[in-house]
C-alpha cells in the first residue's frame, strides 16, 4: 500500500511539474507579448490555409514581403514581422477541424498564437462569416469600408464574405465565374465551326442546350461528363438559403428539383456519359482526355488551368470557351481577420494590398491566371489580347469570364451548404443510376443530413 | 535503516519500470473511455463553429439511436464480415493444412508464406484506393474484361450492392486470409508428430486426418481467430469508407456501424456518437463471451492442448 502512495506520489509530482514547466513557459510569452502588443503590432502573424496558394500570391504581390524560408512555414516582412504559414489540407475536412479547435481557444491562446488570418472557401464561408459564431471580425473594425476601398470588386464576392445582418466579414482576391469549355473538334464535326459566339448561341439556354445535346448524341457524343457537372449552375440560383437564419428547417428549393428531375431525364436520355459518377474521379478525369466523346465542361478560371489543363492529352488549342447556360460561381477563397488578432494594422494592409489594390490583382491574373476581383480591371483584360490562351486555341477568355462575373446573382448563403450540397448529390446519384426509386432518395438524403447537423428536425421538399 | 533500504529497492524499480504504460494509459485510453461514456448522456454537437451543449439528457441517444437505421447498418457490418470471413477462414485453414503435411513436402514454403502475407502490409486506405481505380467503370478490369468479349458494356461493379459487397469482402478476405493461415500453421505444428503417425498407421486418409485430428486439435486457436475477426470486423471502416467515398453507396447498404459513427463525427457529435460507441462496446463484450464460452467450456482437454501447444511453439 506504502510503496503504491510513493509511485502516486512520484506521478503527479512528475506531472505536476511538466505543467508548471509549461505555464511558465506559456505566461513568459504572454508577457513579452503584451509588453509588446501594448503599443505597436504583434510581432508573429498566424495565417491558417489550406495550401499555399494564397502565400504565393502574397509573395507575388505584396510589397511588405523580403524573404520566405526554404520549407514555406515562415515569411518575414521588412518590418521584422514574421508571418507564419499553417497548412492543413481541406480533404476530409480536415482544415476546418483545425482552424475550428483554434478559433474556439482563441481567447485563451498566447498572443503569439492566435490565429490572426483564416482563409475559407465558398463552400462553407458562412459558417465563419455567421453573427452569432463572429470569429471574423467585420473589416469596417479594421478600417477597411467595404463601399469605398472595395468598390471596384464584384458586388456577388461581397455578399458571398457577408454576414447574415449584411456587414461583410471577409474579402477574397479571386472571383470564380465559370464558363461552358467545349472541345472545338466535336463542334467542329458536328455543328460545322467551332466559333464561339455560334457555340454560345446553341448553348445560351437549358431548353436550347437540350436541343443541342439531342444533336450531339446523335453524332455519338455526349454533352457533359456527368451530372455533377451541372449542378453548380442550378445550385447557385437558388432563390432562399438552405436553411434560413434561426430555423432548423433544410428547405429543398425548386432549383435543386429542377437540377434532380433534369439530370434524371439527361442520363436516361444519354447526353450524359453514364459511366461517370460525380467528379473528382478517375472516370471524370478520364473524360477530360482526348479519347473521350464529351463535348463540355462547366469550369472557372482555376478548373480550366488546373483540372482540365493537365488531364488534355491532346494538342494545345483543342478547347474553347463560351458562354454557361446559365451564369454561375465556383470556388473562391476569402481572407479573414480573425477576431481577437493582435495584428489589425498588418491585416488591413494585406487585404487590402491583395484584393483591393488593381494593379496586383491585375499581375495575379497575368501570372496564375486567376480571374481577379476587379471589375474595372477584368473588363480591361477582355479587351486586351495579351490575356489570350494558347490552350484555348488563342481565345482571350476574359471575354466571357468578365460577362459572366458580373452576371452572377450568388445563392444566400447558410452554414449548412457544404453539407446540403455534398449529400444531395450522394442521395440522388444512386437514383439517377436507378438503384433506388425517387421517395428512397429523398430519404436518404434526410437521415444523412440528419446525420451531418444534429440540429436539423425538418426537411421540406419544394414542388 | 540499511536494512529497510534495501527492502524497498527492487519494488521501487518495478513501480518506476511500468509507471510508464500506467500513465500513458490513464491520459490516452482511461480518461477518454470514461468521457465518451459520460457524453454519451449529454447532448453535445457542434452547428457551424458554434458549441452546443453539453446538456443532460439522460438516454434520449440511446433511445434515438435505436429509432435510426442503426440496426440496418449492423447487419451491413455482419454481411460485409462474412462475406470476407468465411473463404479467408477456408483459404486458410486448407492452406495451413496443405503447408504443414509432412507427406506434401511442399516447396518453397517460406516464400508463400511471405507472399500470402504480403496484402496485410499494404494500408487498409491505399488498397481500397487501389481497388476503386482497378474496378470503376472504365478501369483497367473492365477494359480487361471488354477486350477478352467477356463483356460488351462496361460492368459498374460498385454500382451494385452486391459488387461493392463483394469488393469489400474481396478485399478483407485478401487482407487476411495471409495472417490466419500462418496463425493456423503454427497451430496445427504445436500438435505432437505422434499423433499423426498413430492416426497414418491406423489408416487414416488426409481428409479423415484433417476432420478427426486437426481441426479438433486446433480449435482454440480457431476460437480465437473467431474472436478477433468478429472484433475486426466490428469495427470495419477503412475499406468501405474509402471504396464508397465515406456514403455507403448503393442506398447505404455498404454502410457499416464505425462509418455510421464518422459521420456522427463529422459534426462532433461527441453524445450520439458515445452513445454508439457504447452499443458497439457491449454488443463485442457480449460476443466475445459467447464464442469463449462455446469453444473453451465443453471441452475441458482442448484448452489443455492449447496450452501444451503454446509451450510447444515457444521452444
Amino acid at each position: 500500500m506504502k510503496k503504491r502512495v510513493v509511485s502516486l506520489l512520484m506521478t503527479t509530482a512528475i506531472s505536476t511539474s511538466l505543467l508548471t514547466a509549461c505555464g511558465n513557459n506559456s505566461a513568459g510569452t504572454d508577457q513579452s507579448g503584451s509588453s509588446n502588443g501594448a503599443t505597436e503590432e504583434g510581432a508573429v502573424i498566424n495565417i491558417y490555409s489550406w495550401n499555399d496558394e494564397f502565400r504565393t500570391r502574397l509573395e507575388a504581390i505584396y510589397p511588405e514581403v523580403e524573404s520566405t524560408s526554404d520549407d514555406g512555414t515562415v515569411t518575414k516582412l521588412k518590418d521584422g514581422t514574421e508571418i507564419h504559414w499553417i497548412i492543413n489540407p481541406n480533404q476530409d475536412g480536415v482544415y476546418q477541424q483545425k482552424l475550428d479547435e483554434a478559433l474556439l481557444n482563441q481567447s485563451s491562446a498566447s498572443v503569439d498564437d492566435k490565429v490572426d488570418i483564416f482563409l475559407s472557401e465558398t463552400d462553407y464561408v458562412f459558417k465563419y462569416t455567421d453573427a452569432d459564431a463572429n470569429v471574423a471580425m467585420p473589416l469596417t473594425d479594421l478600417g477597411i469600408d467595404p463601399d469605398v476601398d472595395l468598390a471596384d470588386q464584384y458586388t456577388f464576392t461581397k455578399t458571398t464574405a457577408s454576414d447574415q445582418n449584411g456587414v461583410q466579414r471577409g474579402s477574397t482576391w479571386q472571383c470564380c465565374p465559370g464558363l461552358l469549355v467545349y472541345r472545338r473538334d466535336i463542334a467542329k464535326d458536328v455543328f460545322g465551326t467551332d466559333d464561339p459566339v455560334v457555340v454560345g448561341e446553341k448553348v445560351k439556354d437549358w431548353d436550347t442546350l437540350k436541343t443541342t445535346a439531342e444533336e450531339l448524341k446523335n453524332n455519338g457524343y455526349y454533352t457533359f461528363a456527368s451530372y455533377a457537372d451541372t449542378f453548380r449552375l442550378y445550385g447557385n440560383s437558388i432563390s432562399a438559403p438552405w436553411v434560413a437564419s434561426g430555423e432548423t428547417t433544410i428547405k429543398v428549393d425548386s432549383q435543386i428539383m429542377n437540377w434532380i428531375n433534369d439530370s434524371k431525364e439527361w442520363l436516361d436520355a444519354g447526353y450524359f456519359d453514364k459511366t461517370v459518377k460525380g467528379q473528382w474521379n478517375d472516370d471524370w478525369n478520364k473524360s477530360m482526355s482526348a479519347s473521350s466523346n464529351v463535348f463540355a465542361f462547366l469550369l472557372p478560371a482555376w478548373g480550366i488551368d488546373f483540372t482540365l489543363n493537365p488531364n488534355w492529352d491532346g494538342e494545345e488549342g483543342a478547347w474553347g470557351v463560351t458562354n454557361p447556360p446559365q451564369e454561375y460561381n465556383w470556388g473562391g477563397s476569402y481572407i479573414h481577420a480573425a477576431t481577437g488578432t493582435d495584428n489589425p494594422e498588418h491585416i488591413k494592409d494585406i487585404i487590402l494590398a491583395l484584393t483591393a489594390d488593381k494593379d496586383n490583382l491585375i499581375k495575379i491574373s497575368r501570372d496564375y491566371l486567376d480571374f481577379t476581383n476587379t471589375v474595372s480591371g477584368m473588363q480591361e483584360a477582355a479587351n486586351d489580347d495579351s490575356f489570350s490562351s494558347a490552350f484555348l486555341g488563342g481565345q482571350n477568355p476574359y471575354v466571357y469570364f468578365a460577362p459572366v462575373a458580373e452576371n452572377i446573382q450568388i445563392a444566400p448563403l447558410s452554414s449548412y451548404d457544404q453539407g446540403c450540397v455534398e449529400l444531395i448529390q450522394n442521395a440522388f446519384s444512386d437514383y439517377f443510376q436507378g438503384n433506388v426509386d425517387y421517395d428512397r432518395a429523398k430519404s436518404n438524403f434526410e437521415t444523412a443530413i440528419k446525420e451531418r447537423y444534429p440540429d436539423i428536425t425538418e426537411i421540406q421538399w419544394a414542388e | 535503516m540499511n536494512k529497510k533500504k534495501l527492502h524497498l529497492c527492487y519494488a521501487k524499480w518495478g513501480y518506476i519500470f511500468i509507471l510508464p504504460f500506467f500513465v500513458t494509459f490513464f491520459i490516452f485510453s482511461l480518461i477518454p473511455l470514461v468521457d465518451t461514456v459520460r457524453y454519451s448522456f449529454y447532448e453535445y454537437y457542434r452547428s457551424g463553429i458554434k458549441e452546443v451543449g453539453p446538456n443532460f439528457v439522460g438516454l434520449k441517444n440511446y433511445l434515438e439511436l435505436l429509432h435510426s437505421d442503426m440496426l440496418s447498418y449492423a447487419g451491413n457490418t455482419m454481411v460485409l464480415w462474412l462475406i470476407g470471413f468465411v473463404p479467408q477462414i477456408v483459404i486458410a485453414l486448407l492452406l495451413a493444412n496443405w503447408f504443414t503435411d509432412l507427406r506434401l513436402r511442399l516447396r518453397g514454403k517460406q516464400f508463400f508464406k511471405v507472399v500470402i502475407y504480403l496484402p496485410n502490409l499494404i494500408m487498409a486506405s491505399a488498397f481500397a484506393m487501389l481497388f476503386f481505380a482497378l474496378f470503376s467503370t472504365n478501369g483497367p478490369i473492365n477494359s480487361i474484361l471488354m477486350s477478352f468479349g467477356f463483356t460488351n458494356e462496361p460492368i459498374d461493379f460498385m454500382g451494385t450492392t452486391f459488387g461493392t459487397r463483394s469488393l469489400v469482402g474481396l478485399m478483407n478476405f485478401l487482407m487476411w486470409f495471409g495472417n490466419t493461415t500462418i496463425m493456423l500453421m503454427a497451430a496445427i505444428m504445436g500438435i505432437s508428430p505422434d499423433i499423426f503417425e498413430a492416426c497414418e498407421l491406423d489408416g487414416c486418409g488426409s481428409v479423415k486426418r484433417f476432420f478427426y485430428i486437426t481441426l479438433p486439435m486446433i480449435r482454440p486457436i480457431l476460437a480465437y481467430t473467431l474472436i478477433t475477426s468478429i472484433i475486426g470486423g466490428l469495427q470495419m471502416f477503412d475499406v468501405p469508407q474509402i471504396l464508397t467515398n465515406g456514403q455507403g453507396n448503393p442506398d447505404r447498404t455498404s454502410m457499416t456501424l464505425i462509418m455510421f459513427l464518422n459521420s456522427h463525427l463529422k459534426s462532433r457529435n461527441y453524445g450520439m456518437a458515445g452513445a454508439l460507441s457504447v452499443y458497439l462496446f457491449l454488443v463485442s463484450s457480449v460476443l466475445c463471451f459467447i464464442v469463449y464460452r462455446m469453444t473453451n467450456n465443453e471441452d475441458r482437454p482442448s484448452s489443455k492442448a492449447l496450452k501444451k501447444m503454446k509451450g510447444g511453439s515457444d521452444s
